[in-house]
């Protein structure tokens, strides 16, 4: 018997597609953001809230994914923008593959920002890069403070948590302040908001933390456009 | 939950490195995975036994090797392990008690080796 040493990833060939994908983003100057959370956290009423805001002008895309149904796609598909669905027909987590697959129907030059809709579950879409330029991932206060400590991977993997719900704060018994002290346990970084989609709290910190990552790509990809040149030169 | 996805990549890509190899057979692949990795050490030999069953790699044998969660002690850089899952960061340091400390590694997810007979 003959031992090989083998020392590559397990999940080789999603990260060789995700960093082919990340690539192609920061060619396009896409902003691309992957949502996770546990199943009826908010993620889609949070995208529809979020699709509202824009103009008509607005170059954005959403790409959903669920085991079953379009019905997230017809809900989001209402803003007027680019909508596909990802019917995972039983995966629990979107992978690169799917992304790929999916982005072939779009001309990369007509989207600006990327919404991409995990398959709601906390555990094994934090394996899966996508190619996203970051996670984010979202709390509802109608689930429990410690799940960033049951489920540290994702916390630990995501720029930002959104604490989704906070109008139902009067009548849950969610401790908010553990839930933050919890999740920077776990990711000491993590930047935090707090919104209700359905009174609009919040709603004007996540667009400025919004348009914030979207001018930081775009100044790089100018960054990147003066360095091409000098490159030429 | 996502075992079966993980267990095909790795007899896939356990195949891939046999068939580098003329004539060599599969018979076992060793794999480490962390404990923040977010993957079931059982679920996922459950899984691997499952896809291998009745086909030619039914006799492939999967060896699994558990990383700790290792920290790094922000005050004395003292590094230190464990089987623990949580917490990430703000683990004790056991030399100096410390209680700002940062992840340095436990998530991994990869294959270490693969056994093979060769003719």
């Amino acid at each position: 018997m003959t031992v090989v040493r083998v020392e590559q990833k397990v999940l080789n060939e999603n990260q060789r597609i995700a960093l082919d994908l990340r690539r192609r983003f920061e060619e396009h100057d896409i902003l691309c953001l992957n949502f996770v959370s546990s199943p009826g956290s908010g993620k889609t009423t949070l995208l529809e809230c979020t699709l509202a805001a824009f103009g008509p002008e607005e170059k954005i895309a959403v790409l959903t994914g669920d085991l079953q149904t379009e019905n997230d796609a017809r809900r989001l598909a209402r803003y007027g923008f680019p909508v596909q669905q990802i019917v995972t027909g039983g995966v629990c987590h979107l992978d690169g593959k799917m992304i790929e697959r999916h982005l072939e129907a779009w001309s990369l030059d007509d989207i600006d920002v990327l919404f991409i809709e995990n398959v709601g579950n906390l555990v094994c879409p934090s394996s899966y890069d996508l190619g996203e330029e970051a996670k984010i991932v979202l709390l509802s206060v109608t689930e429990g403070e410690d799940k960033p400590l049951k489920y540290p991977s994702i916390f630990h993997k995501s720029t930002l948590l959104i604490l989704t719900k906070v109008d139902l704060l009067p009548y849950v018994p969610f401790d908010i302040e553990a839930a933050k002290a919890n999740a920077r346990q776990v990711n000491p970084d993590i930047e935090i908001l707090e919104v209700a989609c359905s009174t609009g709290k919040g709603m004007d910190e996540w667009r400025a933390w919004l348009e914030k990552r979207r001018s930081k790509r775009q100044s790089a990809a100018a960054g990147g456009a003066i360095s091409a040149k000098n490159e030429r030169v | 939950m996502h075992e079966v996805g993980i267990a095909s990549s790795i007899l896939e890509a356990g195949r891939d490195e046999t068939a580098r190899r003329p004539g060599a057979k599969l018979m076992g692949i060793c794999v480490r995975v962390g404990v923040l990795s977010g993957v079931d050490v059982d679920a996922l030999r459950f899984a691997f036994d499952c896809i291998t069953a009745e086909t030619e790699d039914e006799k492939v044998v999967l060896t699994t090797e558990k990383c700790p969660r290792v920290n790094r002690c922000e005050s004395c850089c003292h590094e230190f392990s464990s089987l623990e899952a949580s917490p990430f960061t703000d683990a004790p340091c056991p030399r100096c008690h410390a209680t700002s400390t940062s992840f340095v590694s436990g998530d991994q997810l990869d294959i270490a080796s693969i056994e093979v007979e060769e003719p």
